[in-house]
């Protein structure tokens, strides 16, 4: 059964993917397949974290052949959060994408696309070998490629070489990282990683692999100083796409170094670490000092992923527990305001043809609820009481000041300021100015209203809830937080299943 | 052995590196491809170069013989390639899109369309 929970998040979406495919001209089953895959994903994952919060981690060895030389899918907490999320989040941008995707992109292949990408995702999330995490960062890299450039236009197709080229240059440095780490102990099972690197004497060499994940890794996550891909390329492809890759795509990448950095490379955390937290406190200010010189919305929103990838590091690089549920806290709560903000972004574009702030306006007197509907994201990635953000920033300060990391607080607290200061220009430019002169009024009607509203008012909610009942999100990251800190039961789960 | 693929390892990840550096889009994919294969001599030269004999169970016996070779870094390297081999076929076509849109491959040009 167990076995089955595993498998599912994967096997759902190739499926769906496959139906699509087959179904290549008929645009309206695609669309209620992807529906459908969307909420059987959900379900499966679902169902996967009650089972690992249940019984704790589980594994499977994918072929019957058994760890380290097989393949192994695992679930600890951190992997079934994560599972959950992306499939809230897929969930929903196909029911956003169903009112915005429009019929040219639906019948070049989105749906097959965006359900390829969710298998590459969940797949990255649940996989316990190394190798088998770069593949499946390519299956994810590949549809995501595709995603960007579809459509063509100019702007995307410049964000888009952007993208690729220095997501392949990760690529590379990964799988360079993978051979060194190979040749070094000879098994590329996580949890056999983990145990025999801490037989090998030499610090020095597992530094140098350590510190390639970090770098391949960090541009995925768009860390400082690799992070400028990211502003050039997601504010150009279609709002339902750049929603999906804001929410999910970078987080895959703070996953990996999560993973990474508690599983395998322990042996020396005042270097690693420390780089990791130095790492963190530059990302979370330039990417705050970005958003500020930029008038797009989609623009200052994608400089403020860097910073809150930042704010994740931070979790990390402190490296208590505290610290660690903090950075899943942090993980969570951003996905959900990301994806949220972005949505929101698109209807702002539906209503008035632009995302430039200059020519925005008025959206106050006009549609007020929308106005409240992007007031809970906004003020929530800024960290304001009593939403998910206030305590996203309040754990992992406390957990920064009990471990006396006075610098990176302070760095912490300023940003979350400027990151209002950030969102206010927003709100006083795009809903509380008085309308641009040229501006163009559209409405949006009948079952597309919806189909774009309905999504994100929900994500709202999920927001608001969190920020009532933080210990619904906080125990779970605590208890994912206790096995990062503590692996035996995950390396448990991966080698004791040898029969 | 082991020193001369490590100098062509370097060789290939410099040249790689610097086309990368170039305006020219056509010379980003090549650097691109040659940091792929630096990637995979990486992963072969790291994993230990010897002469094995080839790594098969024979029926009777149910052990491999004593100097057999590792499969696992050519499994790697050969996955690698695939996949690096269909990115990288993406990345051409994508070039060559944009060279139509923009009808030219210098990048410099690219940042004054916006």
């Amino acid at each position: 059964m167990s076995g089955i929970l595993l498998v599912l998040p994967i096997l759902v979406p190739l499926v769906t993917a496959s139906g699509c495919l087959v179904a290549w001209r008929y645009r309206s089953i695609q669309r209620a397949l992807s529906l459908v895959g969307a909420a059987v994903l959900l379900a499966a994952a679902g169902m996967l974290l009650w089972q690992v919060d249940r019984g704790g981690p589980i594994a499977v060895q994918v072929g019957g052949w058994p760890a380290p030389f097989g393949i192994t899918l695992v679930a600890d907490m951190l992997s079934a959060i994560m599972v959950v999320l992306a499939g809230i989040v897929g969930m929903a941008v196909a029911i956003y994408s169903l009112g915005d995707i429009g019929r040219r992109r639906e019948s070049l292949g989105y749906f097959p696309l965006f359900q390829v990408l969710m298998m590459g995702v969940c797949g990255a999330f649940l996989t316990g070998d190394i190798f088998n995490l770069y593949v499946w960062f390519e299956v994810m890299l590949m549809a995501s490629f595709t995603l960007m450039a579809m459509g063509a236009q100019k702007a995307q197709l410049q964000g888009a070489i952007k993208y690729v080229t220095l997501n392949l240059l990760s690529s590379a440095i990964f799988l360079a990282a993978i051979g060194i780490l190979y040749g070094l102990v000879g098994t590329l099972n996580m949890a056999d990683l983990a145990t025999k690197l801490r037989n090998v004497p030499e610090p020095g060499i597992i530094n140098a692999v350590a510190a390639l994940f970090l770098v391949a890794f960090g541009i995925k996550a768009a860390a400082f100083p690799l992070f400028f891909w990211l502003p050039a390329s997601y504010p150009t492809p279609p709002v339902a796409v750049s929603a999906l890759f804001a929410g999910l795509l970078t987080k895959v990448g703070v996953y990996a170094l999560l993973r990474v950095f508690s599983l395998i490379f322990i042996q020396n955390l005042s270097v690693t670490h420390g780089l990791i937290l130095a790492i963190a406190s530059f990302t979370m200010v330039f990417g705050v000092l970005g958003a500020y010189a930029q008038n797009e919305i989609r623009r200052i929103l994608s400089f403020h992923i860097v910073s809150q990838i930042g704010y994740m590091l931070m979790g990390l690089g402190l490296f208590t527990r505290l610290a660690l549920a903090g950075a899943i806290f942090y993980i969570a709560h951003h996905i959900l305001v990301k994806t949220n903000l972005f949505l929101i972004s698109g209807i702002i574009h539906r209503l008035r043809g632009s995302f430039t702030l200059a020519q925005l306006g008025g959206l106050y007197r006009t549609h007020p609820w929308l106005a409240l509907l992007f007031l809970v994201p906004a003020l929530s990635l800024a960290g304001l009481p009593p939403l998910s953000g206030f305590f996203a920033k309040l754990i992992l300060i406390q957990a920064g000041l009990e471990a006396g990391m006075y610098t990176v607080v302070a760095v912490a607290l300023i940003v979350g300021l400027l990151t209002l200061l950030s969102m206010l220009k927003i709100w006083n430019e795009a809903f509380w100015k008085q309308a641009a002169a040229n501006s163009h009024e559209h409405e949006i009607t009948g079952r597309q209203r919806f189909l774009v509203l309905g999504p994100a008012i929900v994500l709202a909610g999920m927001t608001i809830c969190i920020g009532l009942w933080p210990s619904l999100l906080l125990d779970p990251s605590m208890k994912a937080a206790e096995q990062l800190l503590d692996t035996s039961a995950y390396i448990k789960a991966v080698m004791g299943v040898r029969s | 052995m082991t020193l001369l693929l490590a100098i062509v390892v370097g060789v290939l990840y410099s040249v790689g590196i610097y086309l990368m550096m170039d305006r020219n889009m056509i010379r980003l994919i090549l650097g691109l491809a040659l940091l792929s294969h630096a990637a995979n001599l990486l992963i072969f030269t790291s994993a230990g170069i010897a002469r094995g004999s080839p790594p098969i169970i024979s029926t009777e016996g149910n052990v491999a013989p004593p100097d057999a070779a590792d499969p696992v870094p050519q499994a790697l390297i050969l996955t690698a390639i695939v996949i690096s081999f269909g990115v990288l076929a993406f990345a051409m076509a994508l070039v060559y899109r944009s060279y139509e849109t923009i009808g030219s491959e210098d990048l410099d040009e690219m940042r004054n369309v916006e």
